[in-house]
């Protein structure tokens, strides 16, 4: 059976329809990115994934959902609290335990953040937050994982092991993103989105950045 | 042909035409009021106080620190008390009752408290630890949960599923609001170490018992050192408050304060179970309907006498306290003002503004009416003079940081065209958050002698008929929350910013 499945899914914000008879299922093992312009109902198809999953998932949304006042660790920590105790957790929020110091560094190594550990989130920059959201993501350890624009403030370098660090811990993964390169170097699937309708959705194997320039009107 | 231009003298604006009312009203109170200034000749004694205050005399410093240390005692255990009490109400605030209950608790002043708990209690900690501790845990309670309320949605969203509700608060929804709940206990610490000056007035061993003792010997000069000290405390608890000596402060508050040791359960249980029975029921064998229509005749009688009068005077003061802080406000804040002033002069202005609003306004109450005599008008300069220190301060900061044009006027017009019709939502949001503070005041002075309710409730009290001065603080607090809603609704109607006090 398909981890997700959608049929004829619409959904509309503010009175506005933006997402128009969706249909969709995806497969475990799939990695999927979904392109299209600003407004395409990229993130409302993502967040109706996550809301109708079926198994557990690591969701990171375009605003991050990071705790400003708390630091690095303690945020990607947040990605365990379900699977702790809440006294456990609460010793961890008074003295951060070193099991899970040495847990979470080794998730932080990945997206080269190790430097900024005991730093509050909100004291980082743009690209260094979005990574502080993905190593919550991370930290999770789910076999699911959702993204919106997970790369968009990240340099491209970074993003490039960023993605790499993503879709390595994932089995199933479902990025939206701008970038078509990265999209076609780490996706096996590629779902073009436009006004809310699926226009493309096939194979990423053999197709190019030019392909998908109409997507974005270019 | 002549433009039709509108010649109304109404004001078209919302806003002015509220403040003119409120003036209207206050004008219309100066009616009722007694104003006038009793006292025969007060300027010699006048003159007497002032050469003292400008002359410290810092002999007595045992006398002086044992003050401080006493009012320190009883401010950071109620208030230590009061923030988490109060943080525990503010997570159930949802609880209609919990609401309620902190609206009424709030609504009753720290010194009428004080006069409850020393019927209970006698002379003790407790009475002046919980007299701080009660209204404080309703205050912190309402603010908690506001803050929480406001807390940012996101993280709580990003947080996975099956996260225990305690994980959940900890983690996504206390940190986002721990630095306000942490300037906010900053804020009720001062406050509490004004009430608790103030509780010495009513015979605990705060520096409010030393301040009434010096003035009534006409010591001036240690009455002006007791100040002074008490402002350098005030004025920097903020800079030696620190959580690692949260602790050893509150265990040496516990091993400071006196023992007292006149209290007996037996004494506290008759207090609630009799003495504040109407009397006609406490000296009833069974309740019968005769002995129900007695009880109306005698709280009939009560509000008739008493309360009624009380109310009326303190509505009356209250609202021209009310007009005279606004007024007096907008005189305050340009001295603290960079659009006005260079900064020599500023820091004069800040020290002024430091020593009116650190001075509690009963303390200011207090002498002023030894010297001019019992009547409103003295009352009126202590709240007001107080009141719009607190607000001047805050609009003055305000200013600094509004951001006007290079080439903008300067002085009056620079007031008039620039400043004024800028800061104008926001003071007026203050005012009206200060309505409330203003009424409760009023209403406690009446402990000094203007007859304002505090004035019956401790006549009742000092003829041990406790039945009516519950009764009495029963009134007063409903009329407080009145007047509560009032002011919300008025702010809300406004569109003001209510923003915390704190700012």
């Amino acid at each position: 059976m398909a981890l997700f499945q959608l049929s004829e899914a619409c959904a509309s914000y503010k009175g506005k329809q933006v997402l128009n008879k969706i249909s969709l299922e995806v497969e475990q093992g799939e990695k999927i990115a979904l392109v299209g312009r600003s407004g395409a109902g990229k993130s409302t198809l993502l967040r109706l994934l996550y809301d109708n999953h079926v198994v557990e998932c690591a969701f990171l949304p375009q605003n991050l959902g990071l705790v400003p006042n708390l630091s690095v660790f303690h945020n990607t920590f947040v990605g365990r609290l379900h699977k702790n105790s809440t006294l456990y957790n609460l010793a961890n929020l008074i003295r951060p335990l070193s099991n899970e110091q040495n847990a979470v560094l080794k998730v932080l190594k990945q997206l080269e953040l190790t430097d900024k550990i005991f730093a509050p989130v909100g004291e980082l920059s743009g690209g260094q937050q979005q990574r502080a959201g993905i190593a919550r993501a991370l930290y999770q350890g789910c076999n699911i994982f959702l993204g919106d624009e997970p790369v968009s403030a990240v340099d491209e370098r970074q993003a490039w092991n960023v993605i790499k660090a993503i879709t390595n811990n994932h089995e199933t993964v479902v990025l939206a993103m701008h970038d078509v390169q990265l999209a076609l170097s780490f996706c096996s699937r590629i779902i073009g989105l436009s006004s809310g309708k699926i226009i493309l959705d096939r194979k990423s194997k053999g197709m190019i950045s030019s392909d998908l320039a109409e997507l974005y009107g270019t | 042909m002549a433009l039709d231009v509108s010649t109304s003298l109404i004001p078209k604006s919302p806003l002015v035409r509220t403040s003119l009312w409120f003036v209207l009203v206050a004008f219309g109170c100066l009616l009722f009021a007694d104003i006038e200034i009793t006292t025969q000749d007060p300027w010699p004694e006048i003159k007497r106080l002032g050469i003292g205050l400008i002359q410290p005399n810092f002999a007595k410093w045992k006398q002086i620190l044992e003050a401080l240390m006493m009012t320190l005692a009883f401010a950071i255990l109620g208030v230590a008390l009061a923030n988490f009490t109060g943080f525990l109400l503010a997570v159930v605030f949802h609880y209609r009752a919990v609401r309620v209950g902190c609206a009424f608790v709030r609504a009753v002043h720290e010194l009428f408290w004080a006069l409850i708990f020393l019927q209970v209690f006698g002379l003790t900690a407790l009475t002046g630890v919980l007299a701080i501790a009660i209204p404080y845990s309703g205050i912190c309670a309402k603010v908690y949960a506001e803050l929480l309320e406001e807390a940012d949605p996101a993280p709580m969203q990003a947080i996975p599923n099956g996260t225990s509700i305690v994980s959940l608060f900890f983690y996504a929804k206390l940190p986002g609001v721990w630095a306000n709940v942490k300037t906010y206990s900053f804020y009720r610490l001062e406050c509490g170490l004004r009430s608790s000056a103030v509780l010495g007035f009513v015979g605990l061993p705060t520096l409010g018992f030393y301040l009434e003792t010096a003035y009534k010997e006409g010591l001036y000069s240690d009455l002006s050192a007791l100040l002074i000290v008490f402002y350098v405390l005030i004025s920097t608890v903020r800079k030696w408050m620190r959580r690692e000596i949260i602790p050893v402060l509150l265990i040496a508050a516990c091993l400071v304060l006196p023992e007292g040791g006149a209290m007996t359960w037996s004494n506290a249980w008759r207090f609630f179970a009799d003495d504040i029975m109407p009397t006609p029921i406490r000296n009833a064998e069974t309740i019968t309907i005769p002995i129900l229509l007695e009880t109306w005749f005698w709280f009939q009688s009560l509000i008739v006498n008493e309360a009624l009068p009380g109310i009326l005077n303190t509505v009356v003061l209250t609202m021209i306290a009310l007009a005279a802080t606004g007024v007096l406000s907008l005189l305050f804040f340009p001295v603290i003002s960079s659009l006005f002033f260079g900064s020599k002069s500023r820091l004069a202005g800040h020290v002024i503004l430091v020593i009116i609003r650190s001075t509690p306004e009963y303390v200011i109450a207090f002498v002023l009416l030894q010297l001019l005599g019992p009547s409103m008008f003295p009352a009126v300069v202590a709240l007001s003079f107080h009141n719009a220190a607190i607000i001047g301060h805050l609009i003055g900061n305000f200013t600094n940081h509004l951001r006007l044009r290079p080439d903008r006027s300067n002085g009056i017009n620079l007031y008039a065209y620039e400043t004024l019709p800028r800061i104008y939502p926001q003071f007026l949001a203050f005012l009206f958050y200060r309505w409330e503070v203003i009424f409760r005041e009023t209403a406690i002075l009446g402990i000094l002698g203007v007859k304002t309710l505090g004035f019956f409730v401790d006549s009742a009290f000092a003829d041990i008929r406790f039945d009516r001065a519950i009764v009495l603080i029963i009134i007063t607090a409903l009329l407080n929350i009145v007047i509560d809603v009032l002011s919300r609704s008025i702010r809300r109607r406004l569109r003001l910013q209510t923003s915390l006090d704190t700012h």
